[in-house]
C-alpha cells in the first residue's frame, strides 16, 4: 500500500479502490455493481447511477457490472425540494 | 342556467382544467416538498394543498444514513405527479446533467429546469436557461423552464420549445408576493404556453392575486414550508388559489378614482 497526497489511493491486493458520491470506497475485487448497491442498503430502483459520467439506465445490468479501480460513481436520489 | 351546477357544487368548477403539454391537471396549485421540518407534515401540507404536481430535487445519497433524505420512501409516485427540479445548477451543462438523472429514474420525462445566476437573489441566468432549454427539448424532455418576470426572456423560452414558463413572483424563498403585476399580466397575455408563477408567495392573498392575474397556476414551497403551521397554509393556499381563478374568470368590476354609492340615492327621509 502506498500514499499520495496523504490518501490511500491503491487497493490491497483483492481490493478495488473506487470513488463513490465523491469520497473513496474500497470493495472486494469482483464486485459487481448490485454488490455495493446491496452492500449499501440501496435498492436500485429507488437510486439512479451515473458512472465516469454515464448515466446507467439498464438497472437490469447492474449484477453483471463489475467494479473496476478508478470507477467514480455518482448515486443519486430524489429528495425534498422545491 | 348555467349557474345552477356552480352554486350547488361544493366548490367552484372551473370550466378550463390545466394543461401543460397535453397533460390535463385537476389543481393550479403546485407545490414543493423542501424546508418541512418532518416528512410527515410534508405529506400531510402536501394533502391539504390538494396539489397533484410536486416538485423534487435531486442529490447524492447520504451513504451514512444520517438523515431520511428519500422522498420516495414517503411519497406516493402513483398519487402525485413528480416534478424534477435542477434547483443548485448555476449553469446550463450542470442543469442538463441533473435533467438526464432525474429522468433516469424513470418517472416523466418532465423538469422544472432551473438555472441559477445569483446567489443572492437566486435569479435566473436567463441565457444558460434558454441554452439549457434547447438541449433538452432536443432530448425529448418537456421543460418547464424557471424564469424571471422578463416578458423577451419568456417569449424566448416558448419559442425554444418550452412547455410551460415558470416566471417568479419575487424571489425564491423570499415571501415578498408578487413585485410586478404588469409584468406577470403581460406574459400571461403574450405567451400560448401554460404561464405558472413559480416563488415568492408568502400568505394566501399572494396566491390569490397572482391567480387574479390570468396566470395558469402557481408552484410554491416555502410559503406553505415555512408558515407556523404548514398544514392549515397549505389548505388556505388551495382555497387562494381557487379564488383568484374564479376571480379572474368572473372579471372584476373597473377600479374608479370616485365612489359610487351602493344604496339608492332616492327615497331618503324628508326629500
Amino acid at each position: 500500500m502506498t500514499e499520495s497526497g496523504g490518501i490511500v489511493t491503491e487497493a490491497v491486493a483483492g481490493e478495488v479502490v473506487l470513488i463513490v458520491n465523491g469520497a473513496e470506497k474500497r470493495v472486494p475485487a469482483g464486485w459487481s455493481l448490485a454488490d455495493l448497491l446491496a452492500s449499501l442498503k440501496l435498492d436500485a430502483r429507488t437510486v439512479v447511477i451515473e458512472r465516469n459520467g454515464i448515466i446507467l439506465r439498464d438497472r437490469s445490468s447492474f449484477a453483471s457490472l463489475e467494479l473496476t479501480a478508478d470507477d467514480s460513481l455518482e448515486i443519486v436520489h430524489f429528495v425534498g425540494g422545491g | 342556467m348555467a349557474h345552477a351546477d356552480l352554486i350547488s357544487a361544493a366548490t367552484l368548477t372551473d370550466p378550463q382544467p390545466l394543461v401543460i403539454a397535453g397533460r390535463e391537471f385537476h389543481s393550479r396549485l403546485m407545490v414543493g416538498t423542501g424546508k418541512y421540518s418532518s416528512n410527515a407534515q410534508m405529506i400531510e401540507a402536501i394533502e391539504a394543498s390538494g396539489a397533484e404536481v410536486v416538485t423534487v430535487a435531486v442529490r447524492r445519497v447520504d451513504l451514512d444514513r444520517s438523515k431520511d433524505e428519500a422522498i420516495l420512501h414517503h411519497l406516493d409516485p402513483d398519487h402525485f405527479f413528480l416534478l424534477a427540479n435542477t434547483a443548485g445548477c448555476y449553469n446550463a451543462s450542470d442543469a442538463i446533467r441533473y435533467a438526464r438523472l432525474a429522468r433516469a429514474a424513470g418517472f416523466n420525462e418532465w423538469v422544472k429546469l432551473e438555472v441559477i445566476g445569483d446567489q443572492q437573489t437566486l435569479l435566473p441566468d436567463t441565457l444558460g436557461l434558454l441554452q439549457a432549454t434547447k438541449t433538452l427539448v432536443d432530448e425529448g424532455f418537456k421543460v418547464l423552464a424557471y424564469t424571471n418576470d422578463d416578458l423577451v426572456t419568456a417569449l424566448k423560452l416558448e419559442d425554444a420549445g418550452a412547455v410551460a414558463v415558470m416566471p417568479l413572483a419575487s424571489p425564491i424563498g423570499s415571501g415578498l408576493g408578487m413585485l410586478n403585476p404588469y409584468a406577470i399580466r403581460t406574459i400571461k397575455q403574450r405567451l400560448s404556453v401554460p404561464v405558472i408563477v413559480d416563488a415568492g408567495v408568502g400568505t394566501a392573498s399572494d396566491a390569490c392575486i397572482v391567480m387574479e392575474q390570468g396566470v395558469d397556476g402557481i408552484l410554491m414551497n416555502t410559503g406553505i414550508a415555512a408558515a407556523q403551521d404548514p398544514v392549515r397554509m397549505a389548505a388556505a393556499m388551495k382555497v387562494a388559489v381557487e379564488a383568484g381563478r374564479h376571480a379572474y374568470l368572473a372579471g372584476r368590476m373597473p377600479r374608479r378614482e370616485v365612489a359610487v354609492p351602493s344604496s339608492p340615492t332616492t327615497g331618503m327621509l324628508g326629500s
